[in-house]
């Protein structure tokens, strides 16, 4: 049997370390869920408007009735609606998954990745606000180093979806 | 480029890491000429708020010159001398036009943590984990600074740079703080925490025309550095009982003002101090909150209260009756610094502001975790550890 070296040994214990740490996120998360399940109608989610306040007119939003880039991008997937926010707020950005309703249309959000679209469709929502009020999707420095460290590997996921995850 | 970074709780070191990158139009690189520690850098150090990845670079008060402008950058050129709000906001969404920047809506390209944890998200902020976006922190020799039009601030040429230095986050959070708490002409105005923001606090309530203004804290050299610099008057915590010194400095009212400028890592005396550390540390509460209870108390009836002071979760033993039933205005934010910044440079350069004796200790950046071990025992008398990446 080969002697593991003491890096390796190390190497090993911080892999066991990481793998013990997703799988207790991974629990935390799913208890969670569970949790949500029962308590606040979890999995109405991807049936549920989205909505953003954006800080520009209707017509500044989605000129001659286009929708900025990334919503466009998600064609028939989503149905739109755009309001006046109340109190001169700029205008209420409002997107579902296609639900079920219009002939011939698939329901996006009955999918079987319905989770994952509701991820793309917060995402696009934030990025749409954020050209429409600054004319720029402002992106994260890179990371300074991609050691993998115990501690940087569930951050990295949560990192992953932060754009899409949140109560929006 | 050379930068402090943090590796884990309680362990930073000096890494030479890739310089920053050009990521938006709207950015500025910045090369960092001072960059001062902050208290609440010590929460992430010592790992309460545990969204830091090891590499991180701290550092989110600093001032610099530009060295590179994005396109769309209009108000900022190459050569000039800047300071730059700690918070990284848009100037665009609602709130930034409503003067709330640190609420900003764009500010934060990972708001979903922020989401989960507290309903919205807040703005971006430098150095201050990923939970508000990841950006690189100002320890370090160049800095890239997004919405750069609207989060850097031409600093005056009679300025020196440790005194404009503070015009990035001390000052302009020690400013709100006074101001949204609704100081005016007359009150006696109450702060607790003697460090650099803090005496912000009390020196922009001296300016806004508080009629008596009361410092507290525990370190005798921070309550006479507060008496010289700042012109407040002082309690010691652990010398007096502060309930009623203050209410007999305040005609039995109690202060109309109370702001807190302590944080989630309060010290307090007696049981109180044991109890709230012993909850922290089993991870019963993730934040100790003794100074805002000893406000809440102390506050005349009707009175304000404003948390400067950062927190991040759950505080224990919260007097929410004393509030409700005294009346109490309750408010709190990350600094709206993008507001206050031009003004308070102003009020330095006429010198109203002082703000230069808050840096005890000028040190290299190489010298940066020794900075940070004095700064976080309080040894040496130091109020804040400056680095200079240049030097």
């Amino acid at each position: 049997m080969k002697k593991p070296t003491a890096g390796g040994a190390v190497s090993t214990v911080a892999s066991m370390g990481t793998e013990a740490l997703d799988a207790a996120v991974s629990v935390v998360r799913r208890a969670g869920e569970a949790i949500r399940s029962r308590t606040s109608h979890a999995g109405e989610t991807e049936h549920r408007w989205h909505v953003m306040t954006v800080c520009a007119s209707a017509e500044e939003v989605a000129p001659g009735g286009k929708l900025p880039e990334p919503l466009a991008r998600l064609g028939d997937a989503i149905d739109t609606q755009l309001r006046p926010a109340p109190g001169e707020r700029g205008t209420e950005l409002a997107c579902r998954l296609h639900h079920k309703g219009d002939a011939g249309q698939p329901d996006t959000a009955e999918s079987a990745n319905g989770h994952d679209k509701v991820q793309e469709l917060r995402t696009a929502l934030r990025h749409a606000k954020a050209l429409v009020e600054t004319g720029e999707i402002l992106l994260p420095d890179r990371p300074s180093t991609n050691r993998p460290t115990v501690t940087g590997r569930p951050l990295d996921k949560l990192i992953e979806k932060a754009q899409g995850e949140g109560r929006l | 480029m050379k930068a402090l970074t943090w590796q884990g709780t309680n362990d930073l070191s000096v890494e030479q890491i890739p310089d920053p990158a050009m990521r938006n139009e709207q950015d500025a690189i910045v090369k960092v000429s001072q960059t001062v520690t902050c208290g609440s850098d010590l929460h992430l150090l010592g790992g309460y708020i545990p969204f830091m990845r090891a590499g991180d670079i701290l550092g989110h008060e600093f001032i610099g010159e530009v060295v590179e402008t994005g396109p769309r950058v209009k108000r900022h050129k190459a050569g000039d001398r800047v300071v730059v709000c700690s918070f990284i906001s848009c100037g665009r969404c609602w709130y930034c036009k409503e003067g709330l920047f640190s609420l900003c809506d764009n500010g934060n390209t990972n708001p979903g943590i922020t989401e989960h944890l507290w309903g919205s998200a807040p703005g971006g902020c430098y150095g201050y984990s990923h939970a508000l976006g990841g950006f690189a922190g100002s320890h370090a020799e160049y800095i890239r600074v997004p919405y750069a039009d609207q989060g850097a601030f031409p600093v005056p040429d009679a300025l020196d740079d440790t005194t404009a230095l503070f015009a990035s986050d001390s000052a302009p959070t020690g400013w709100m703080g006074a101001d949204l708490g609704g100081v005016k002409p007359g009150d006696v105005v109450a702060v607790w925490g003697c460090g650099a923001v803090g005496q912000m606090a009390a020196r922009a309530a001296i300016l806004l025309g508080a009629d008596r203004v009361i410092a507290i804290d525990r370190l005798e050299y921070r309550l006479d550095m507060t008496r010289r610099h700042v012109g407040a008057e002082t309690l010691n915590y652990e010398k007096t009982d502060i309930d009623a010194e203050l209410r007999e400095m305040s005609g039995g009212r109690g202060p109309d003002v109370c702001i807190e400028a302590v944080g989630m890592e309060a010290h307090s005396s007696g049981a109180q101090n044991l109890y709230d550390q012993t909850k922290q540390q089993l991870r019963l509460q993730t934040d100790r909150s003794a100074a805002v209870r000893q406000a809440i108390l102390a506050c005349r009836k009707g009175g304000s209260i404003f948390i400067l002071g950062v927190f991040a979760g759950f505080v224990d033993k919260f007097p929410l009756g004393a509030v409700m039933n005294k009346g109490l205005t309750l408010r709190s934010a990350q600094q709206h610094g993008h507001r206050y910044i031009p003004m308070l440079l102003e009020r330095m350069e006429r010198g109203e502001l002082k703000t230069d004796h808050l840096a005890t200790h000028i040190m290299s950046l190489d010298d940066g975790p020794e900075g940070y071990h004095l700064f976080k025992e309080k040894l040496d008398g130091c109020v804040r550890a400056v680095f200079q990446p240049g030097r």
